[in-house]
């Protein structure tokens, strides 16, 4: 074994090396998390094979028969659609160097006062009371951003942390209201409100399903940030000062004014997401609205290249995880951290394939000394 | 007239002859069993109560079960869809074990007529949603009387999931329990506002020690409560299992929960088709909750009033929500020889006289 592993070291990683390419690789950018998803497949068949699982059935059970029916398609869609409508609103910050990791916190709020909105007027009957609910919910959101935006443009601050730390204010605000005031009052004081009638509830878009008109929302946003992506002038600004802010700042571009434009979209699309959870799948607001979509949307946008596009593919790929850990569950008896290790397999990969954007493999044809090159492994 | 009675008679003879066909049928056939679970199977508490009382059924029942279970399924919208994928692959009996999965086991019934539900610790039934709890307030009014006499700083903390009726009755039959051996006493409460996570429970139990508490009581599902205990060298009461490995100089007793039963009598009822949507709230009387073993430490004549207490509560002789009852106000909330009906005590959201701090409304 020593011997392997000496043979390893010594000649094979020696004669690989990765060298800096002169330009990035557009082919590989776009390659690598088609590579990465290849890999994961591949190490997931191993270690169904390790749990005494055909690795066949196993990626089957996973990838395959959770959509095997309309019911699960729709199901995926259910799933995706918060983490697209984050994701989206991610991609434009991130687009333009602007960190923020609050889209769960931006969720929550809009899920809190969307579903405070909707109990007032459920009963109104009104025609407008739906989009009430949902204006107000995604309002929320963006206000909810507009307090990192304020910070950073006007007393300097990190907005990666003001962000963090407003998802546990927005966390402890839901669950002071659903515990509070918007418990139901023929509750038995459980935590959680009234059910909401039908006058204040998504469309359903596909019958006998749960899909509702929230998928649609983060179809729409896809375009829309596409169009502002490629096509506006305002996209173009937030990606020079993504690129670099000085060059932003000479060609006199407003960078202040593009913070505020990034994170109020990206607040009032989390808020509409978490609107929709509320009064869509869920039907009242409830203490756990969001089992941490804010986050998962951050590898959202970046497994899908910070493109509108390659986002929506990512949202269904990572909601297509989740639900495999849960057939595993089901249908093998696999215990739930396997679905979670695929979510990290993806991950690691991703990162590692990332790596051949900027670097190529370089093979050696002479078998170098080792010692001299110690560097070329952690590059 | 005389035709119309005997077409009634045919009519019945008819069905009672359809349903013990299909009584045999069933009798005969294997069921599949499937289980929610809101934490992961080795919390060490709720969960794996539940996952232990799933094993029993199985060891019990032999082949005629077979059950699958997910685990630490979230509260939102995923519980509906891994309800419904249940019942959809072919399960019989489903049991969800959190009261977050109310509505949606509620949706999934009604669309699925024929797999039986039975949901944890809710109030809503249907047809075929039965629900079911165990009286969790009966054991800890015996810790309470424990307590009550091992205590030195007459401070106790109370480390709160959510301030729910279930949890309130806990606090309050502990604290009735506690003032019975020791007048002097009082519980402080801090609410995590979650029923699984072991770093909010660890720092709460923490927290209270800091203010005085000398014995530590959990309304949560792991072990860390105990574990601080353990490691501040204060007391503690574990919850749903036998946590005494976790602490074995802190954990003087707890109110576990035994499922088991439970799990294989229903699934017998499924068996030989006589399930119904039944409310079952069992208490020590019905073993489906049982005191933990008694620490060394506890002096003999104070298990001895203890167990006497249990025995009393499982006779009905001594009833624990029975008045006077003074609230935490100084007013009496239930007059003397009142007893609350099992509906007040399920919408409690007061505490008694002895609890300080507010509760969370």
């Amino acid at each position: 074994m020593s011997l392997l592993s000496q043979c390893l070291q010594n000649q094979w990683l020696s004669s690989f090396s990765l060298e800096p390419r002169p330009q990035e690789s557009q082919l590989l950018r776009y390659l690598s998390p088609v590579l990465a998803i290849v890999l994961t497949l591949l190490s997931g068949a191993l270690i169904f094979l390790w749990q005494g699982q055909d690795p066949l059935i196993g990626l089957h059970t996973f990838f395959i028969s959770p959509i095997s029916d309309s019911y699960g398609l729709a199901e995926l869609g259910v799933k995706a659609a918060p983490m697209l409508l984050c994701a989206i609103g991610l991609a434009i910050c991130y687009r333009a160097n602007i960190w923020n990791i609050g889209a769960e916190g931006q969720l929550l709020m809009g899920a809190l006062v969307g579903a405070w909105a909707a109990l007032q007027v459920m009963d109104s009957g009104s025609r407008f009371s739906l989009t009430f609910a949902l204006l107000a919910g995604s309002f929320a959101g963006l206000l909810w951003a507009l307090i990192p935006a304020v910070l950073r443009n006007h007393f300097n601050t990190n907005e990666i942390l003001t962000t963090i730390m407003l998802n546990y204010v927005a966390l402890n605000l839901l669950l002071w209201a659903v515990h509070g005031p918007l418990k139901d009052p023929n509750g038995f004081n459980f935590p959680e409100s009234a059910l909401f009638n039908d006058s204040v509830t998504l469309p359903i878009i596909l019958e006998d399903t749960r899909l509702h008109l929230g998928l649609m929302f983060g179809l729409l946003a896809m375009v829309a940030a596409w169009v502002l992506l490629s096509r506006t002038f305002i996209g173009f600004q937030l990606k020079v000062i993504g690129m670099d802010a000085s060059a932003g700042r000479f060609a006199g571009y407003k960078e202040k004014k593009l913070v505020y434009f990034a994170l109020l979209i990206c607040g009032a699309l989390a808020g509409l997401a978490g609107v929709s959870e509320v009064t869509g799948p869920i039907g009242q607001l409830v203490p756990s609205i969001s089992p941490g979509y804010g986050y998962a949307a951050i590898i959202v946008a970046f497994l899908g290249r910070l493109h509108p596009v390659g986002i929506t593919l990512a949202s269904l790929l990572m909601a297509l995880v989740y639900m495999g850990g849960e057939m595993g569950q089901i249908d093998l008896g696999l215990p739930l951290a396997i679905g979670s290790l695929f979510q990290g397999m993806l991950l690691f990969y991703l990162l590692a394939c990332d790596v051949l954007i900027g670097y190529r493999v370089r093979i050696k044809k002479t078998v170098a000394a080792t010692a001299a090159m110690p560097a070329s492994e952690g590059a | 007239m005389k035709t119309l009675i005997k077409k009634v008679a045919t009519a019945a003879l008819s069905a009672a002859l359809a349903a013990s066909i299909s009584v045999t049928a069933q009798a005969e056939e294997k069921i599949k069993v499937g289980f929610v679970y809101v934490g992961p199977v080795g919390d060490a508490g709720w969960t794996y109560g539940h996952d232990e009382g799933r094993k029993e059924m199985l060891h019990k029942l032999g082949d005629k079960v077979e059950a699958t279970y997910v685990e630490s399924v979230p509260e939102g919208a995923d519980a509906e869809r891994v309800i419904r994928k249940l019942a959809q692959q072919g399960h019989d009996l489903i049991f969800t074990t959190s009261f977050g999965y109310m509505n949606p086991t509620l949706k999934v019934a009604k669309q699925f007529p024929k797999v039986k539900f039975n949901h944890a610790t809710g109030y809503k039934r249907s047809k075929n949603v039965g629900t079911y709890a165990a009286r969790f307030y009966e054991g800890r009014y015996v810790t309470g009387l424990i307590a009550g006499e091992m205590t030195k700083s007459n401070v106790i903390g109370y480390v709160g999931s959510f301030p729910i009726p279930e949890v309130v009755q806990g606090i309050n039959a502990f604290t009735l329990g506690l003032r019975e051996t020791n007048p002097d006493a009082v519980v402080k409460v801090v609410w995590i506002n979650s029923w699984y996570d072991p770093a909010k429970e660890r720092e709460a139990a923490e927290a209270l020690i800091a203010q005085g508490a000398d014995i530590i009581n959990q309304h949560t599902d792991s072990p860390a409560p105990v574990q601080a205990a353990q490691d501040k060298g204060v007391l503690a009461f574990g919850y749903d299992t036998d946590m005494s490995r976790f602490g074995p100089d802190a954990h003087l007793s707890g109110s576990l929960v035994h499922w088991g039963d439970y799990y294989t009598d229903v699934a017998e009822s499924v068996l030989n088709d006589s399930w119904t949507a039944k409310d079952i709230w069992g208490g020590i009387d019905s073993g489906m909750v049982k005191m933990a073993p008694y620490n060394k430490k506890i002096p003999a004549d104070v298990v001895t009033a203890a167990e006497k207490a249990r025995a009393d509560i499982a006779t009905g002789s001594l009833t624990i929500f029975e008045g006077p009852i003074t609230a935490q106000d100084g007013s009496v909330k239930v007059a003397g020889g009142v007893k609350l009906t099992d509906g007040e005590i399920l919408s409690m959201n007061w505490y008694v006289e002895g609890v300080e701090g507010e509760l969370p409304q």
